[in-house]
């Protein structure tokens, strides 16, 4: 397997606004070929990160390392933002018809007119609105709008794509259709992504790896089952939210349920997806039912797993279990449960959870 | 009555016919706000761009200026460049008094605040993160400027228009540094206010008629930038 390469890299930068500091980031590498999602609330530094990697913003302190080179800022610093794409939560785009938007990261490069042409009729084809190149930005709607950002982005193929929150201010179906789009290209570029969202859901969908931020610093950074399932601190626990993730794969299909292979065990979830296909699996915790261990019935019953509890934490009117099943759980149970069940740290149970219960988010490679 | 409907007659007469007085006066008129315009062009969407896209200690006086500059009376204008170019005066030795030059100054210093401030407005009223993308994009300070300016035509092509037409009807400032010497320094105005005097009504009103089609033309340019400026 290929050494991963560093291609982008922040050191010990921090950014002042009206002499308060709103971000400081020690270290942060980025790989050639990841997709890094940036979650956190309003305010968290997701966009200060973004823009002060592109030298939209300047450090006051640190460095920014672009394939093992310093970025030094002068009045050449074009060069360097040439190498990146940012797209913004607004489309920002021109007044003027599609192909010129598209073609305007080109012109700035001064690429020929010809090559121009072939470089945007080809994006705008991947990003399906090669039928609207003559219309004026004017007149598109709010997705048409944003998929003619990405290809102008795109247009320019950048080493880094850097993506604010591009999906914010889009209605459902358009944000579902794009987001679908967007895999399928950046998987046909093999491109790198750094991408902010406080959507916890699209970061699963998009990325290898997600970095926590909260009030201008990493809180956690790690691949999203360790961020979702071993949160660092309460802050972190309480934004990616309490449910399970869990990655598997689909072993078997029935006519509207599958199992999925989850740390070699077999999960039985509702629900589409194809064989090989690589799902995501979220479990609330009030959805998970402990009882007293048994090896009887092991076989028959689905989604019936002996797991070890390995912490208990009390949310006052009822108690939160940390199970490892082979793969991590956390499961809610009331004080009368936890009584009564005798629940103590390192004892085995058995768990189970509805096929009905599990959210299913398909990753598509 | 009859003297008006007499002078309209008359007046209809010298345009249908192309009177080579009239259509002197009317092309000189042209030629001396044209190059005003041109000049305040130049200067004032440079100066109101670079304001409105720079951050400097001041800023706020400066655009201050610029907006009390546009309310500047063209009297006090044409009092200012008579004593300049006067025979005793500071630029005296240039003799370009009574001269179209004068007048093309005078009106550039007219139309070049008016020009400016709105240049100024139109480049603040782009979005900040507009700024942002562009850079995003890799385009250096000078493309950006560029693609901005691009971005805000319709605006200062009003810019334009307004301070074209607050000099092709302008009178005060003209008829001081220009004389209104015919065949020279004659323009639409000068000649309008001199034959009124005169009672020479025929020519009077076809060149108020013309005036009035110029600024009527105008406006209908600026109110069709005006409609189309507004969002869906």
């Amino acid at each position: 397997m290929a050494e991963p390469t560093p291609i982008l890299e922040a050191r010990n930068v921090a950014v002042k606004r009206g002499g308060a500091t709103i971000l400081r980031v020690p270290s942060l590498l980025i790989t050639k070929g990841e997709n890094l999602a940036l979650i956190g609330p309003n305010g968290a530094g997701k966009t200060t990160l973004l823009q002060t990697l592109s030298y939209l913003l300047k450090p006051f302190d640190g460095e920014i390392f672009f394939k093992g080179e310093k970025v030094n800022s002068n009045q050449f610093i074009f060069h360097y933002r040439r190498k990146l794409a940012l797209v913004f939560q607004e489309p920002l785009l021109f007044d003027t018809t599609v192909f010129e938007n598209v073609a305007a990261g080109l012109k700035i490069r001064g690429m020929s007119r010809p090559e121009i042409r072939e470089r945007v009729m080809d994006y705008l084809e991947r990003l399906g609105i090669g039928h609207l190149s003559q219309r004026s930005a004017k007149t598109l709607s709010g997705g048409e709008a944003q998929r003619t950002s990405l290809a102008r982005a795109f247009a320019v193929q950048p080493d880094v794509f850097l993506l604010d929150e591009p999906f914010g201010a889009l209605d459902p179906p358009s944000r579902e259709s794009l987001i679908e789009d967007l895999q399928q290209v950046l998987r046909q570029t093999r491109m790198t992504t750094l991408f902010a969202t406080h959507d916890r859901l699209e970061a699963l969908r998009l990325s290898d790896r997600i970095a926590v931020m909260n009030q201008g610093r990493i809180i956690q950074i790690g691949s999203p089952g360790e961020v979702m399932n071993h949160p660092r601190n309460e802050f972190v626990a309480s934004f990616v939210g309490v449910e399970t993730i869990l990655n598997g794969k689909v072993i078997k299909k029935n006519g509207g349920t599958f199992i999925a292979s989850i740390s070699g065990q077999e999960v039985e979830a509702v629900g589409e997806a194809e064989l090989g296909e690589h799902v995501i699996l979220c479990i609330r915790p009030e959805n998970v039912t402990i009882g007293p261990y048994s090896s009887e019935g092991m076989t028959s019953a689905r989604n019936l797993f002996p797991g070890r509890i390995e912490r208990i934490v009390s949310l006052g009117l009822y108690q939160k279990i940390q199970l490892d099943c082979g793969f991590p759980l956390v499961a809610y149970v009331t004080n009368h449960s936890l009584e009564n069940l005798s629940l103590r740290e390192e004892k085995v149970v058995m768990v189970s959870f509805k096929a009905t219960a599990i959210h299913v988010v398909r990753k598509k490679g | 009555m009859d003297l008006i409907l007499e002078g309209i007659k008359r007046a209809f007469l010298l345009l249908v016919t192309f009177d080579p007085e009239v259509m002197g006066i009317t092309l000189l008129s042209l030629q001396i706000s044209g190059t005003a315009t041109l000049i305040s062009l130049l200067i004032g969407i440079s100066i109101g761009t670079g304001v409105a896209l720079s951050n400097f200690p001041g800023r706020k006086v400066v655009v201050s200026l610029i907006n009390t500059g546009m309310g500047l009376p063209p009297v006090v204008v044409g009092l200012f460049v008579t004593i300049f170019l006067w025979r005793n005066g500071p630029l005296g030795v240039l003799g370009i008094l009574y001269t179209p030059t004068a007048i093309i100054i005078a009106q550039a210093i007219i139309a070049t605040p008016i020009v400016m401030g709105i240049s100024l407005a139109a480049m603040q009223h782009l979005p900040k993160k507009l700024r942002l993308q562009i850079l995003a994009l890799g385009a250096t300070r000078l493309q950006m400027v560029w693609i901005l300016i691009k971005e805000a035509k319709l605006p200062l092509l009003a810019a334009v228009m307004a301070g074209f037409g607050g000099v092709i009807s302008e009178v005060g400032a003209s008829i001081m540094v220009g004389g209104n010497i015919r065949g020279y320094t004659r323009v639409l105005t000068t000649a309008t206010v001199m034959e009124t005097s005169r009672g020479n009504f025929e020519i009077a009103i076809a060149l108020g008629i013309i005036l009035l089609v110029l600024a009527f033309c105008i406006n209908f340019i600026l109110t069709q930038i005006q409609q189309r400026e507004r969002p869906r």
